[in-house]
């Protein structure tokens, strides 16, 4: 037994090692996209104008703490990816977070985003603080549902984003109910869902992250958001069929 | 159905489908586990909570029917408040185990990704109000929503049970305006921080009180109608209809075979209140069930299925392990590795804890002079075989 310990313990530092060295590969496969959607607004805003403004309107999960936080999560990763993808448009990802807030509370604000912000696309990461107070389900389909509408009145369009996979807190934390009902508003209202717990579950059956990991480790954090700011650049990109815009260089 | 008649024994199929149900319960509640998708949720509306409240409802009838009838709505009614006392105190004892695990989780994981589901945390910083509002069944964490429910039920159930024993149509009539009162207006009880109770006991306990009703002579009332071809023929159609919906959950996005109508009329199927599309479910599954098992199967007698038989007879003892298994179980998957075949092992293993607990509380219940399935001299008609 000890033996055996010994190993695990022994490969499992090597693998710690061979992820410190190399980049993670976070390679995310088409069907874990939606990609039959259409971002109208965004293809306009592009092919006419050559700009693009994105606001990520999110709580805690779409930043990380300490003073470089806000340049390392992923709406500024996001920026930064679709910059270099489509060199030729001026894009800018503005962010509005606010720490615990549920879908309710968000949708409230709504108007005040789209008036400061005045956005082509709204990324609305939402659901898990619904989950972690259970809110009634209803409320939250129905919050889902008034925000989308009100974004998409106020001419926006609009992308879901849905909960982390946080494996460490899945029997505390009875995500499953909320991410369907944002699947199923997705659905309805034909607007993409960015499905951050399938792209990460994905990524820790692969192998790429551990998410089980302890410890104030922000390497993984700002890797993860890395990550994640390039595959909703990679969404936004085929959902808004901005293809012809992409640099070459950068395929 | 054979008429449960009141003064003979046990109907083992009960005993046989709860233990099978508790054990559905404690493989749905490990979260990523492999093995739970064996369970029927998947192919399926409804899930193994509806079996467990119906023959919750069933055995509670069934036993304490028997008591009041023999000795008056006062004993049978102390006997059932004793049972929701036992339960409750169940139910506490599991909450003094989530808090310990959530606590070791608090100060052992500080990933900075994890900082907003950390606030899951936060109500440890308010402990007053979080255990008051737990022990008034307010605070309830995610996988203990159902022995709220079932005392609430049992908290209701004497002058329900007093009705059924006179007038079973009225009583069963009650409970379902009761059911349509509660979608129409949408009552249900308050939870804590927001939000009200998972289980919606004002929806859920018309399932309890079918089941109830069932027990007191509702199946054989029911009996006919189930021996006919079109019962069987609608319960399968369905059955299929619903396996088929549920298929569509698995598919990609872009493949959709359910119709756009189709979806706006059904979703969304709502757990809190008995979805309809559940309750029929449940219905057209017992349906089958009880034209397919009789009560005198042979299998019954056999030892293949004598484990599920012993949790069954067991339910209260074991479903708290399960509830307590599955923490572990997937404390377990978290600390050591959450590879395929440790979570079958996890998941069998758990199963194998379930068993042989019940085996030993059958033990222990011989050495008291009373075994499960036979009525004992005992007043205690709650703990004896007939355990509610």
């Amino acid at each position: 037994m000890k033996a055996f310990i010994a190993l695990v313990l022994a490969v499992s530092a090597l693998a710690g090692r061979a992820l410190a060295v190399d980049p993670p590969s976070c390679a995310v496969p088409d069907s874990l996209f939606f990609v039959d959607s259409n971002l109208n607004r965004v293809t306009t805003a592009v092919g006419k104008q050559h700009r693009l403004a994105i606001a990520v309107f999110g709580t805690g999960s779409s930043t990380l703490a300490g003073a470089d936080g806000p340049s390392l999560a992923y709406p500024a990763r996001l920026e930064v990816a679709l910059n270099q993808r489509l060199s030729n448009v001026m894009i800018r990802v503005a962010t509005r977070t606010k720490v615990g807030q549920t879908a309710d509370g968000m949708r409230r604000n709504m108007k005040d985003l789209l008036t400061d912000e005045k956005p082509d696309l709204v990324i609305w990461q939402t659901g898990t603080v619904d989950a972690i107070r259970r809110a009634e389900l209803d409320e939250f389909r129905a919050a889902l549902e008034a925000g989308v509408d009100t974004l998409h009145t106020g001419g926006a369009d609009v992308m879901l984003m849905n909960m982390q996979y946080s494996p460490r807190t899945e029997s505390m934390i009875s995500v499953g109910p909320y991410a369907d009902e944002m699947r199923a508003v997705a659905q309805q209202r034909d607007i993409p869902l960015f499905d951050r717990f399938a792209i990460m579950r994905y990524w820790s059956d692969e192998g790429a992250f551990d998410f089980y990991a302890t410890g104030k480790d922000n390497g993984l954090a700002q890797r993860v958001h890395d990550c994640l700011g390039r595959a909703i650049g990679k969404l936004v990109i085929e959902d808004g069929h901005l293809q012809t815009f992409v640099n070459k260089a950068s395929q | 159905m054979h008429a449960p008649a009141v003064t003979t024994g046990r109907d083992l199929r009960l005993d046989l489908f709860r233990g099978i149900a508790l054990w559905l319960i404690y493989l749905d509640h490990i979260p990523s586990n492999v093995v739970s998708w064996i369970t029927i949720r998947n192919y399926g509306f409804s899930d193994a909570t509806e079996i467990f409240i119906f023959i919750s409802g069933y055995t509670a009838a069934f036993v304490y029917g028997r008591a009041m009838r023999e000795r008056g709505f006062v004993v049978s009614g102390a006997r059932i408040l004793r049972r929701a006392w036992q339960i409750y105190v169940a139910h506490i004892f599991l909450f003094a185990i989530y808090m310990a695990e959530i606590s070791y989780v608090a100060t052992s994981f500080e990933n900075p990704l994890y900082a907003e589901e950390m606030n899951i945390l936060d109500f440890l910083k308010q402990p007053d109000m979080t255990i008051v509002q737990a022990l008034l069944l307010k605070f309830k964490p995610a996988n203990m929503d159902v022995l709220p429910l079932y005392i609430i039920l049992l908290l209701l159930f004497p002058p329900v049970l007093w009705l059924l024993l006179r007038w079973p149509m009225l009583a069963l009539g009650s409970s379902l305006a009761l059911y349509v009162l509660t979608w129409q207006f949408g009552w249900n009880l308050p939870a804590y921080p927001e939000g009200s109770w998972y289980f919606n006991p004002f929806a859920w306990q018309l399932l309890f009180v079918f089941g109830a009703w069932c027990a007191l002579g509702g199946a054989k009332r029911l009996a006919p109608a189930l021996q006919w071809p079109a019962t069987m023929v609608i319960a399968i159609l369905y059955l299929g209809f619903a396996f088929v919906i549920a298929m569509s959950w698995y598919l990609p996005e872009q493949i959709s075979i359910v119709p756009h109508w189709l979806e706006d009329l059904i979703y969304p199927i709502d757990k809190t209140n008995l979805d309809v599309l559940r309750f029929a479910h449940f219905l057209a599954l017992a349906a089958l069930t009880v034209r397919f098992v009789p009560r005198t199967w042979p299998m019954l007698g056999s030892w293949i299925l004598y484990p599920a038989i012993l949790c069954g007879q067991h339910s209260l003892e074991v479903f708290c392990l399960g509830v307590f298994l599955s923490f572990a179980g997937h404390f377990a998957l978290v600390e050591i590795s959450g590879a395929f075949w440790v979570q079958v092992a996890i998941s069998l293993s758990g199963i194998a804890a379930m068993i042989a607990t019940a085996a030993l509380l059958t033990w222990y219940k011989n050495l008291e002079g009373r075994s499960p399935g036979q009525r004992s001299k005992s007043p205690d008609a709650d703990l004896a075989g007939g355990e509610a």
